[in-house]
């Protein structure tokens, strides 16, 4: 009986696909315009449309496109570019760390089809809905990860055909569409939590470390740096309370 | 319209590199029972992370501070973090942020 009230529960409207679908709207502004930009830049650094929709199906990283673009221009070596993608997108472990808890009630493959499709977005959606709960579900989270996906995929394929008339996309402001769903998202989450002073503190830490750090490191390095030092200092002040 | 063998190779190795730093941790920690502080440790990295991307994409330019003069990004958060704020609403912050930038780009 209690088994049928969860299952009952899981399928309701709250955590459907299409709720997954919907809550992922906002954001695809988002990424629609860096999409777009990122196959601007494909276009001009000489990569084929096919070249750039395949690695958007494929790597489906915003910022490991634009450094391959940019890598292949300058005509890098396979493994540099490579190397240099690991590093970028190392961030990814953190974020899929912190949403393990929340997929427990999980298989092996259903958890690592969620994982593949994690991006900086999904997460945000994500842990901010996973905020009073123990559990996400898996069809919330597909609609999510999906909705996100094919808007991607779509917006890089629309900017590589579009690349050889627009040259210059930051005209129209969209270049600042992924800060700003930062500021949404940093935002959501700091009123979402009862711990406003230790996460706040946790901010600006983050921010100063992150602007040290990228004075003597590459800026992914930086933020990989600055996130798990920030995240030490709020435990570290939890502590001392 | 082609693939090249070389981007074919860059993108497959790309693809792998990015795969497994986004599915080995959610597949290993959600079998195990991570320890308490560990925990709090992650309950710390959604707000830690955003404000790191947020700091060096507000901030910084190849690795130097971007000059307050010039950085009209920094301006438009301004506007940005008000309207999420006060409506927490994701899409209008983020609309609210390119219609600032557009401006403030036209204006200075």
């Amino acid at each position: 009986m209690q088994q049928e009230n969860v299952q009952l529960r899981m399928e309701s409207d709250e955590n459907s696909f299409l709720q997954g679908v919907k809550d992922c709207v906002p954001t695809l502004l988002g990424y629609l315009s860096i999409g777009f930009a990122a196959g601007v830049v494909g276009h001009t650094s000489g990569l084929s449309v096919l070249e750039i929709t395949l690695m958007s199906i494929l790597i489906y990283a915003g910022s490991a496109q634009f450094i391959i673009a940019g890598m292949v221009a300058a005509q890098g070596s396979i493994a540099a570019i490579v190397f240099t993608v690991f590093i970028v997108n190392l961030r990814h472990l953190l974020l899929s760390a912190a949403l393990s808890p929340y997929f427990r009630h999980l298989t092996a493959f259903k958890t690592m089809m969620i994982g593949t499709l994690l991006t900086d977005e999904t997460f945000g959606v994500a842990i901010n809905r996973a905020a009073n709960t123990k559990a996400l579900s898996e069809s919330w989270m597909n609609g999510l990860n999906i909705t996100a996906y094919l808007n991607w995929i779509l917006a890089t394929m629309a900017g590589a055909f579009l690349g050889q008339w627009i040259t210059n996309p930051e005209r129209f402001g969209l270049d600042f569409a992924l800060s700003a769903m930062f500021i949404g998202l940093l935002v959501l989450q700091l009123l979402g939590r009862q711990k406003l002073f230790r996460d706040l503190v946790v901010v600006v830490s983050a921010v100063i470390i992150v602007v040290g750090a990228s004075m003597v490191t590459s800026g992914s390095m930086a933020v990989i740096i600055a996130t798990v030092s920030a995240a030490t200092i709020g435990v570290l002040i939890e502590r001392w309370k | 319209m082609e693939i090249r063998w070389d981007i074919l190779a860059i993108i497959i190795g790309a693809s792998i590199v990015t795969f497994l730093p986004r599915v080995l941790p959610l597949v290993v920690l959600s079998r195990l029972q991570i320890p308490d502080l560990a925990m709090r440790w992650l309950s710390y990295i959604p707000v830690a992370v955003m404000a790191a991307l947020l700091g060096n994409e507000l901030l910084m330019t190849d690795g130097k501070l971007t000059s307050l003069k010039e950085n009209i990004e920094l301006f438009a958060a301004l506007p940005t973090f008000l309207v999420a704020i006060f409506t927490r609403s994701l899409l209008g912050t983020i609309i609210t942020g390119v219609i600032s930038v557009m401006l403030l780009r036209l204006i200075m």
